[in-house]
């Protein structure tokens, strides 16, 4: 217990410490939590589909849990269900194997609901396209709100995406 | 710990050439090839001594690798990779494509199970004496009947505008009283990837775990075809984003053999640095991920800082985060120089001193490895039955690894040390990761210091005709196997690229047998398979 204590001592609180990106973080996720306030109360919770992605774009929407981004305090959190959810962010190609989860997922988020399509394979199906096995773009499938480019998207791309589509509510 | 020699396993595996005569005095009629390039023997038999070829070699302890095809109208060529003390073998096999029937080799090797409903599935290939006949991959995207791997199958395929769901994969059943199913995915509850877990259980304790996978199938095999070797690199890239570096170098090791270059050391070395460096960013994700599942967030916080500030610097230095696009064929687009080699020695000094505070601290803490210690046990006899690979293997008593065992450069004049240890339980596979990571910094450390100087990247030349190669690359889930053919015009017929979780995730299943539902997340996350690496 003692270790555990020395060490966090010694980590220190990281979201103050780092200068330059921490200062886009921090100007973001207050941007998104203005228009979050404005538009659904305090938070803004996500439900995250992965409908075909190499697990690239998953790596780096864990990132925005990490200590520096920590999107939480912006009142920003991913949600175990779909009936929890605000939003939906959406990754991958559409492989056809996942067309009637993903449409079923979106069918049992509440109303009114937005849905991002993340990544260029999210986008327009990136290097995967549309074939027998991939219906490509995320809009192929259900509506799509806004759309976040990048293979992946960085963690502060994605925050931008978000504050954009906030934006234009 | 055990040292290397006392588990023995390797040493006691025949060299390829002893297989290769085994064979023969088995009777099995063998002919040797030179027609498919790398580091590893091609020998082609008789499509009726497939089976015989797999007992003979079971018998041997051999390991299995992989199985896959190609089609080449009118036949279908089916190869089987098997490892022995000093590298590997490629057995070769010709079937007509309108009666493609051969013996399975499941019943020697327990792994070729899924890998031979895949070219089931893919190919139409009908192994006869196969303990399981149900399809694997094939959902309801494409009619049965139907072979995308065909070459008479197009790209485009037919498919209904909505796919059906797949509600009707005949699960095995376990009845009795009080059994109870528990049906999990395709969406999970976190940040993963998609794919369904079929539970039957009485009371908490797990009776039996059933994978389903193939959501993520989208066709990257199919999509290769007719690319050029740098258009394949970027598709390499994307068969599992966690491991982009390593299955992009084994891709161009493939599509390099095959047409006879040399890269330059200089290149090789900021290949290897790249494959450590993503090796350590998944290690330090996967361990705090692991400890986060049981609750332990203190380990989480500070794994996800050390791997952020890591990502951080492949930006700055790669430029991309998780160093992707930066294998190329050839070799890499980037180079170091004395500022950015001074900045990676600099992050690995600080990363190994914080390790230091971190690992001992996760290793022993009681309330930590009250929850790890026995919980998902996989035995060495049942990881070595399944060919189990990587650190989930090397965690379990089988040490295999391709930097050592069946060395490439720059590894090739190096000493690789390979953590392992017996226990095979979910505290194992976090020591032996973080071992590794420590191993990897003191490699990174060591290439940089003697980083070779010279060009990083040669002219990929203009192919001269058809040709074939075969790639093996040591990532961060274990071996890594990719098979390329490029026609007379350079362009890809064939890619094939066989991720280490095809092997790895049956062993989730075995190792579930008992363990109580809650501590599922954590055992799934300590093997941490790829879905898109294995669904393709
Ligand atoms: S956009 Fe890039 S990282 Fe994201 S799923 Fe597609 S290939 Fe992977």
């Amino acid at each position: 217990m003692f270790d555990v204590l020395v060490k966090i001592f010694k980590t220190g609180c990281l979201t103050e410490k780092v200068p330059p990106p921490d200062q886009t973080v921090m100007e973001l996720g207050s941007a998104c939590q203005k228009e979050i306030a404005r538009i659904f109360g305090k938070s803004l919770a996500i439900r995250m589909v992965d409908a075909g992605s190499c697990n690239g774009c998953e790596l780096e929407m864990h990132a925005l849990n990490n200590g520096f981004y920590d999107i939480e305090r912006f009142g920003i959190h991913f949600v175990a269900s779909p009936r929890h959810a605000d939003l939906l962010l959406v990754t991958g190609p559409v492989a056809r194997h996942m067309q009637a989860a993903l449409k079923g997922t979106y069918d049992a988020t509440p109303n009114p609901k937005l849905v991002i399509a993340m990544g260029d394979c999210g986008a327009d199906g990136g290097e995967f396209g549309v074939s027998y096995a991939s219906c490509g773009a995320v809009a192929n499938v259900i509506p799509v709100d806004a759309v976040i480019r990048g293979c992946p998207p960085t963690p502060l791309q994605l925050m931008q995406g978000i504050l954009e589509l906030l934006r234009g509510r | 710990m055990i040292s290397h020699a006392d588990l023995g396993w390797q040493s006691l595996s025949p060299d390829i050439d002893s297989l290769v005569r085994l064979f023969r005095d088995a009777g099995i009629p063998t002919e040797v090839h030179n027609t498919l390039q790398g580091r590893a023997k091609l020998v082609t038999i008789d499509p009726g001594f497939w089976g015989k070829a797999a007992a003979v070699a079971a018998a041997n302890r051999i390991r299995w690798c992989a199985v896959w095809g190609e089609h080449c109208p009118p036949q279908i060529h089916i190869f089987a990779a098997l490892a022995g003390r000093d590298g590997h073998l490629l057995l070769e096999t010709m079937v007509a494509d309108r009666q493609a029937e051969l013996p399975s080799q499941t019943p020697f090797f327990p792994a070729a199970n899924r890998p031979e409903r895949y070219l089931q599935d893919m190919f139409g290939v009908r192994f006869f004496d196969h303990p399981d006949k149900r399809r694997w991959i094939r959902h309801q995207a494409w009619q049965e009947g139907q072979y995308p791997l065909l070459k008479t199958f197009s790209l485009a395929g037919s498919p209904e505008d909505m796919t059906p769901p797949d509600c009707l994969y005949p699960f095995v059943p376990v009845e009795g009283e009080g059994v109870y199913e528990i049906p999990v995915g395709p969406v999970h509850a976190g940040i993963i990837e998609p794919g369904h877990f079929r539970f039957q259980a009485m009371g908490e304790d797990i009776l039996s775990l059933e994978e389903h996978l193939g959501y993520v199938h989208k066709g990257i095999e199919k999509c290769a075809e007719g690319r050029d070797v740098r258009g394949l690199a970027r598709l390499a890239g994307r068969v599992s984003g966690d491991s982009t570096v390593a299955h992009t170098w084994a891709a161009c090791q493939a599509c390099e053999a095959a047409v006879g270059i040399t890269l330059p050391r200089r290149a090789l070395a900021i290949r290897a640095i790249l494959a450590e460096r993503e090796r350590i960013a998944n290690h330090l994700g996967d361990i705090g991920a692991c400890c986060n599942d049981v609750g332990f967030t203190f380990a989480q916080a500070q794994c996800s800082r050390l791997r952020e500030l890591w990502q951080r610097q492949n930006s700055d230095v790669f430029g991309h985060r998780l160093l992707m696009d930066v294998v190329v064929p050839g070799g890499v687009s980037r180079d170091l120089d004395a500022r950015q080699i001074e900045v990676l020695n600099k992050a690995i000094e600080q990363l190994r001193h914080e390790l230091q505070d971190l690992l001992p601290l996760l290793y022993e803490y009681p309330s930590l490895q009250d929850r790890l210690r026995a919980t998902g046990v996989l035995s060495l006899k049942k990881a070595r039955s399944l060919g189990v690979l990587g650190f989930l293997a090397r965690a379990s008593g089988e040490c295999w690894d391709l930097r050592r065992d069946a060395p490439y450069g720059p590894y090739d004049d190096m000493v690789i040390t390979v953590p392992h240890t017996l226990e095979g339980d979910a505290s194992g596979r976090l020591r032996i990761r973080g071992d590794e990571i420590l191993v990897s910094l003191d490699l990174l450390e060591e290439m940089l210091k003697k980083l070779p100087s010279g060009e990083v990247r040669v002219e990929f030349p203009v192919v001269s005709g058809d040709c074939r190669g075969i790639g093996l690359v040591e990532g961060w889930r274990g071996e890594i196997l990719a098979y390329v053919h490029l026609d007379a015009a350079g362009a890809v017929s064939r890619y094939f690229p066989r991720d280490p979780s095809w092997l790895n995730w049956p062993a989730l299943e075995a190792m579930i047998e008992g363990v109580i539902v809650p501590d599922f997340p954590l055992c799934n996350k300590s093997v941490n398979g790829s879905y898109s690496g294995h669904d393709l």
